[in-house]
């Protein structure tokens, strides 16, 4: 173990794991995880396509019910909640930080569970979802992303970096990020069994802040060598295809996330400039009895009506641009980027791979069995990613393609009833101005 | 009286200046008059005097019109060659006003002294009924700029059509073409004549050195088209408004304008002639004269208006203002639109996804196509209300020089009436000195001062009333206009909106047909 070549290069060490006080919940977690986790049969992505959420902005359709997944999550060690009805309801002030209020709805239908979480938290429950290394195979997972820390009273630098989820009031888009993580999550074969979400979810406690521990799946922090290995030539055509389609897709989908959200911005700010003028008119307004005079204020004042109606559909349109198709590229973006961090961690196994075979090959006589045994293990760890990577590859992209659709559809029929709201106001105005007595 | 014109020193072309100033008086409290030249034939106008107003120059006489009733208004046009446009919201203001009332060709030979206010007034109210008779229907199109010459000196040439039913004009259909400073020499003359006496002289648009040297140089972008397209509505709305006023449609300077097919060169108009400096300095000495006049405001109507137009003119500057914050951001809108439109189409290519792909695409389509609405409706937010706030705050401006006039008007009687006083006691004094020539010119002088004060005295009553009834009329005009943009912009907003709806509903199928 001590010379695991990949650990290696990716600079954290399995020692900080095995030993001292982490040493008792690896154990635990091999214990849980051994025989159950390679559910190939099962279909952790498709258990997103879950219920009509009244009153939310993003809807998750159900695409499959799949009760032999219930009945497993119901077993000892796995959630006791349901995916589906987990809620992230509302972000609570607490000074300088923020409270997420979670709640979900037990399994057995005898109540549900409320509490408060956290960034760090969250935080923990992923770091947790990375510590599963001892898993074969995890590194293929393509985890679902965590948001980024939002910070209070943040330069305006810092918020661009969260994009849409800092928009909205009272960071209601961010929990609803939250939240469609927390489902992932939950919905995930693998990731679903893991403790930590149940503690997660259900403990009344804060869970364990004193433990989080850096993973081994921090993002390309190692930037030098990842952009060496991003490179790295395949040897299977299907992934090579897969991490150029990702790189390209992550491209563009950042891009058009962030030129959307200029576009929003900007229309919050008609809305704004259109209240100063609406302002500016009730300013014209003159207390007279002279006909002309009193007929101008009138006028002034009916025209500031027309201004207030044009500022209510500016923040209308960008209120559903926000929560539809707003929320969904940047889900869509930031799933491409787990996507290729899932790829990057295959393509450092490869490189392992490829180091240790070179090794084996030109071994001298008396380390060549030692070589060839690290190679042979290095060999089937990357098939095992390799074998998961092919399957989560699958699920992500049809999961991806219905969230993208639901997203479009959303907005569509959103903008189109502002459309039709606002097309019904505005011929009401133009009839009241026709009417004006002369 | 006899007319009386002395030569003025200058040999240029130009016009006649002649200036009247109180005896004794120190201030700027003197006006500078202007007599238009009977001779139209002769083949040098008299020239115009590049003086300054004085405060000591030799004492004139008054001066009335000449008794040719045919020719008050020939041309004044100077020789000067250079163009060189100025930034120039002077020009509202017409080189001078006259101490006596200047009537319009059209209308009775005018008297001097007392009798003239009357006659005017009389003038005037026979054009109104005029009017109620033969009801406005015209209708001015100004089109097919068209860049003429070449280098600093090109100008851009405008198609003036005139259509109307009214039997004051010869044509019942006529075109013309005139360039912008021929807009601007029209405004000079009627402000010269009107608004002295209290008429609401619509200003004409602004020169602008940017955007006119940019079409010279022969520029042709998309800020130079605006610019002519925005030049051209200007002189359209200028050229309407001016018509719309009963007593400016009838004003020979603007049928010449409309009909003749030459129109001499108005060049008094650039801010470097002469006359361009005479109203530099005319405009320094009114700022003088507002601050040292104090006016016992008899008429509370008068105060109230004044303090109301105060109040309308902040407001629609900050109308203004918003108006171009609201078409800038817009602007911002239609760009960032029309840049998301691009990004979701490489995203759409980039898709495997065959659906996928296609609905994104569309949704490119989509956005491309609500970026060019919001173009359209910036077009409208734009030369519907943007433009019609800034003729606006130009109008006040007309309107408060109006008031001022009447200030000045008052002004000048109030100053008569202390000569006056003075005079008579002068004349007092010399009752019992043995002087019998002093005694006699004394006599003569305060028998002049009394016409005078006299009519000084209708002046002010005549300027007060036309103020009144043009106020009136301008409320009103303002209820009309601005009804009318209103409604065209509602229209296009409803018309915008049912576009908007269309795309929707056409994009709604290929969303959902995402497999």
């Amino acid at each position: 173990m001590d010379e695991d070549l990949f650990l290696e290069d990716v600079g954290d060490s399995w020692s900080f794991q095995l030993g001292g006080e982490d040493e008792d919940d690896l154990h635990e977690y091999q214990a849980f995880l051994g025989s159950s986790f390679f559910d190939l049969s099962g279909d952790p992505f498709s258990q997103m396509g879950l219920g009509d959420h009244e009153g939310k902005q993003f809807c998750w359709k159900k695409t499959h019910t799949d009760s032999s997944a219930e009945e497993e999550e119901a077993r000892e060690g796995s959630l006791s909640v349901s995916a589906q009805t987990i809620r992230v309801t509302e972000a609570v002030r607490d000074g300088d930080a923020l409270t997420f209020i979670v709640i979900s709805q037990k399994l057995s239908g005898s109540g549900e569970y409320h509490v408060a979480r956290t960034h760090e938290d969250f935080q923990w429950l992923q770091q947790c979802l990375f510590s599963q290394e001892v898993v074969p195979g995890i590194l293929g997972v393509i985890f679902p992303p965590l948001p980024a820390k939002p910070q209070l009273n943040a330069p305006t630098k810092v918020l661009k970096q969260l994009g849409f989820l800092a928009m909205g009031e009272d960071w209601r888009m961010y929990c609803m990020a939250l939240e469609t993580y927390l489902q992932q999550v939950a919905a995930h074969t693998t990731l679903s069994k893991n403790k930590c979400l149940e503690n997660f979810l259900t403990s009344s406690e804060p869970p364990g802040r004193q433990r989080v521990r850096k993973g081994i799946f921090n993002r390309l922090s190692q930037a030098m060598e990842g952009m060496r290995k991003e490179g790295h030539k395949d040897v299977d055509d299907f992934f090579q295809t897969e991490r150029d389609n990702n790189l390209t897709l992550t491209g563009c989908s950042k891009s058009a996330t962030e030129r959307f959200i200029d576009v929003v911005l900007t229309e919050q700010k008609l809305a704004v400039a259109c209240g100063h003028f609406s302002t500016a008119l009730h300013l014209c307004v003159e207390q007279e009895e002279d006909s002309a005079v009193l007929a101008f204020s009138k006028i002034c004042v009916k025209l500031s009506e027309v201004i207030d109606s044009i500022k209510r559909n500016f923040e209308s349109v960008a209120e559903n641009n926000l929560s539809t198709l707003g929320l969904g590229l940047d889900l869509e973006s930031r799933c491409q980027e787990a996507e290729k961090e899932m790829l990057y961690r295959r393509t450092c196994k490869l490189v392992v791979l490829e180091t240790a075979s070179r090794n084996a090959e030109r071994a001298k006589p008396v380390k060549t069995a030692a070589m060839d045994e690290l190679k042979v293990a290095a060999e089937k760890e990357f098939d095992h990613v390799s074998g998961v990577a092919k399957q989560e590859i699958a699920r992500f992209h049809s999961t991806r393609v219905e969230l993208l659709r639901q997203a479009l559809i959303l907005w569509c029929e959103k903008q189109l009833e502002t459309a039709r709201d606002t097309s019904f106001r505005y011929s009401e105005h133009l009839q009241a101005f026709k009417g004006l007595g002369e | 009286m006899a007319a009386e014109m002395e030569p003025p020193p200058l040999g240029d072309a130009g016009q006649t200046d002649f200036r009247e100033i109180e005896d004794g008086e120190g201030f700027f409290v003197s006006t500078v008059t202007t007599i238009e030249s009977p001779e139209p034939s002769s083949p040098d106008p008299p020239s115009m005097p590049a003086e300054g107003i004085s405060t000591n120059g030799p004492k004139q006489e008054d001066i009335s019109l000449d008794d040719d009733p045919e020719d008050l208004f020939a041309e004044a046009t100077e020789e000067v060659s250079l163009d060189s446009p100025e930034r120039e919201p002077i020009l509202s203001d017409g080189p001078s006003p006259a101490i006596t009332p200047v009537t319009p060709t059209a209308m009775l030979t005018p008297r001097m002294g007392l009798g003239t206010a009357e006659m005017f007034e009389r003038a005037l109210d026979e054009i109104e009924e005029d009017d109620s008779g033969d009801t406005f229907d015209m209708h001015i199109a100004v089109s097919d700029p068209e860049k003429v010459g070449d280098g600093m000196n090109a100008y851009m040439g405008y198609k003036v059509t005139t259509k109307t039913s009214m039997t004051i004009f010869s044509k019942n259909e006529t075109t013309v073409r005139r360039r912008f400073s021929d807009f601007l020499g029209l405004h000079s003359k009627l402000a010269s004549k009107y608004l002295h006496i209290g008429y609401i002289v619509p200003p004409a648009p602004e020169k602008s050195i940017v955007g006119m040297t940019k079409v010279k140089v022969g520029k042709e972008d998309l800020s130079s088209a605006e610019f002519v397209e925005k030049r051209r509505s200007a002189l359209e709305r200028y050229l309407m408004r001016t018509v719309k006023h009963p007593i400016l449609l009838k004003d020979p300077d603007v049928m010449m304008f409309l009909e003749s097919s030459e129109l001499p060169r108005a060049v008094s108009t650039q801010a470097l002639s002469g006359a361009g400096i005479l109203r530099m300095v005319n405009k320094a000495a009114d700022a003088v004269n507002k601050m040292t006049i104090k006016m016992n405001e008899s008429d509370a109507w008068f105060e109230e208006k004044h303090q109301q137009f105060e109040n309308l003119d902040l407001q629609l500057r900050k109308l203004h203002a918003s108006v171009e914050c609201l078409v800038c951001h817009r602007k911002e809108l239609s760009v960032n639109t029309a840049s998301f439109a691009k990004s979701a189409a490489m995203l759409g290519n980039s898709e495997d996804h065959t659906a996928l792909s296609r609905a994104l695409s569309q949704l490119a389509e989509v956005e491309e196509k609500i970026d060019q609405l919001h173009q359209d409706q910036a077009y409208a937010d734009f030369y519907l209300f943007s433009e019609l706030l800034g003729d606006y705050v130009r109008l006040i401006t007309a309107v408060k020089g109006v008031f001022d006039h009447r200030m000045k008007t008052w002004s000048k009687w109030q100053d008569t009436q202390l000569l006056l006083q003075k005079k008579r006691e002068a004349e007092s004094k010399l009752q019992f000195a043995n002087k019998p020539d002093k005694l006699q010119q004394a006599q003569d002088e305060i028998k002049e001062l009394e016409g005078k004060v006299q009519q000084g005295e209708k002046d002010f009553e005549l300027i007060s009333k036309t103020i009144r009834k043009e106020v009136s009329r301008f409320e009103k005009e303002r209820v009309k206009d601005f009804k009318v943009v209103i409604i065209q912009y509602l229209e296009s907003l409803v018309q915008t909106q049912q576009q908007l709806i269309k795309y929707w509903e056409a994009f709604l199928p290929e969303a959902k047909a995402i497999a």
